[in-house]
């Protein structure tokens, strides 16, 4: 009896599936907990990169918790691709839908967070310019010049205070969350990824810089922050190192 | 068949080598001559750039350094995935590996990675399939590459050969090298119950680049007998360490892998897991000058 790959990966995902007919232990006898082994190291293994992954989801739920509900994910969303440094993609779709955490709202974005820091890790390395660099150009040339940002740079605009509950839950004495809206900018200045709360401003500022000139992204700004204050958002950029090219 | 003669190739001395843990960094760096090499997990250094490529730039001036895919999925039924392949080729040329290296087994199922090395039965058409899969690999990434033997935990009734027929046939239709490990013969002899200096002595040896060795669990099937499950997450048991050293007669020195990857060990554990291996070779490398 041939078991195909197809028959395989049921019953791998699927535990109420029979194991395939055709997979014996060494008498010719159905494999029965054998084939379970498979099946343990699939859905442990993915349990497992999860938990890797969301780690500040983990702590907010508990292990109990969250292992179930991985589970429910994993068996549902299993991986596309080999690269399991970013598994996970769809799960701040899944518990936006998942009934048990619809009491937590706020754990989409965390996971969206949680996502970017993995995503900002692996980015491509780059060298910021010196800040002297920005300083030597022209006053007149300078709103028309267009501002490369560091590949691993990211931003997340949230209705909750999504960075503060990451830290709150990742780093040691960080305070209780108020219960405001945040956006956050993520950067990486060397192998860590560090981030900062970013205003509203600031950040429809950056989202501008990607593809318009400097002059562009201010007066973009402007129409929804009259005071948004250019010289300190490029300040910002400057202290994290996040210029890597001033093209002119 | 490959023709790789003209590449510049880094040399991998027959000693002990540990799967690279970036946890275990410091300790590496304190005491460099504990290990004769390193092997990576070819899909966690996939990325583009950030701290695991940093390192492993480092460590690969320190080191020759064993490129270990586990998610290629060649013994896949259906093609395999292009996009992958040339992930792995990007990282072997600028790595330049001192060996490359991928399991009899499929993890890649349509759209699914399954995150596993699952089995393959053992039949003339699979043969077939595996040598076309392993002369596009190394065909694309320009190396040749050292197939491992799986531990494996059932069979297929379908299986019409022996593993080691099939190995053998696959090595000597693509060029390929092997890559045995010994904790994986020693699984799978328990688990389908027969003697693994019989597959030792059967095993075609002269094709073999790499040693694995590594810990196991022990669990018990419907029927009460023993059944071992590879975890890479302890230490080599003394059965395992028995059979390598009988290997290492047949053999002569390999350059030899400690795997751990669960439960993973404070460095001194691991270090000292490497000694011991370090020591067999030495005795094998004394007995094969004589």
């Amino acid at each position: 009896m041939t078991v195909t790959q197809t028959d395989f990966t049921a019953a791998l995902l699927n535990a109420d599936l029979a194991t395939p007919a055709g997979m014996v232990d060494y008498q010719g006898r159905p494999a029965g907990k054998r084939f379970d082994v498979y099946r343990n190291n699939v859905v442990v293994s993915l349990i497992d990169a999860m938990e890797t992954a969301f780690p500040a989801i983990h702590k907010l739920v508990g292990d109990e918790f969250f292992k179930a509900m991985a589970g429910v994910y994993v068996r549902a969303h299993p991986p596309t691709t080999p690269m399991m440094m970013f598994y996970g993609e769809a799960f701040p779709e899944f518990l936006e839908n998942f009934e048990h955490v619809q009491q937590l709202p706020y754990l989409p974005d965390v996971a969206r967070l949680e996502l970017a820091r993995r995503s900002s890790y692996h980015a491509t390395d780059s060298i910021a310019i010196s800040p002297d660099a920005l300083g030597a150009i022209a006053p007149e040339d300078l709103m028309n010049v267009k501002l490369e940002l560091s590949p691993a740079a990211r931003m997340l605009k949230s209705a909750y205070p999504v960075l503060s509950i990451w830290n709150m839950n990742m780093v040691e004495g960080a305070p209780q969350p108020k219960a405001v809206a945040q956006a956050v900018l993520l950067f990486r200045p060397e192998l860590d990824v560090d981030m900062v709360e970013i205003d509203d401003a600031t950040h429809c500022f950056l989202s501008n810089l990607q593809n318009n000139t400097l002059g562009e992204a201010y007066e973009a700004t402007l129409g929804i922050d009259e005071t948004f204050d250019l010289g300190q958002a490029l300040g910002l950029l400057l202290t994290h190192q996040l210029i890597t090219h001033i093209n002119i | 068949m490959l023709d790789q003669s003209s590449a510049n190739i880094p040399e991998i001395p027959n000693r002990a080598g540990v799967g690279y843990k970036a946890q275990h960094l410091n300790g590496i760096l304190k005491d460099p001559s504990a290990i004769g090499w390193i092997e990576i997990h070819a899909e966690n250094y996939m990325g583009d750039g950030g701290r695991p490529i940093a390192q492993l730039k480092h460590l690969r001036d320190m080191y020759p350094v064993s490129c270990h895919g586990v998610g290629l999925s060649i013994g896949a039924e259906g093609p395999l995935d292009a996009d992958h392949l040339a992930r792995l080729k990007h990282l072997v040329s600028w790595l330049n590996p001192a060996l490359f290296s991928e399991h009899l087994a499929w993890s890649t199922h349509e759209t699914h990675f399954l995150n596993d090395l699952l089995p393959v039965p053992y039949t003339q058409a699979v043969v077939d399939r595996v040598v076309d899969h392993i002369d596009q690999v190394q065909d694309t990434v320009g190396r040749r590459m050292l197939l491992e033997n799986p531990s494996t935990y059932c069979a297929f009734e379908e299986s019409d050969m022996s593993e080691i027929d099939f190995l053998s046939e696959v090595a000597t239709r693509t060029g390929c090298g092997l890559l045995l490990d010994v904790n994986n013969v020693f699984i799978s002899a328990t688990n389908q119950q027969y003697s693994p200096e019989a597959y030792i002595d059967a095993y075609p040896l002269e094709h073999v680049g790499e040693i694995h060795l590594g810990g196991h669990e022990e669990d018990a099937d419907d029927h009460g007998e023993t059944l071992l499950i590879d975890s890479h997450s302890r230490q080599v048991v003394d059965p395992v360490w028995e059979l390598y050293e009988y290997t290492l007669k047949q053999s002569g020195p390999r350059p030899t892998l400690i795997e751990w990857d669960n439960d993973i060990p404070s460095w001194d554990v691991l270090a000292n897991e490497a000694r011991l291996a370090d020591d067999l070779l030495a005795n094998a490398q004394l007995v094969a000058a004589e």
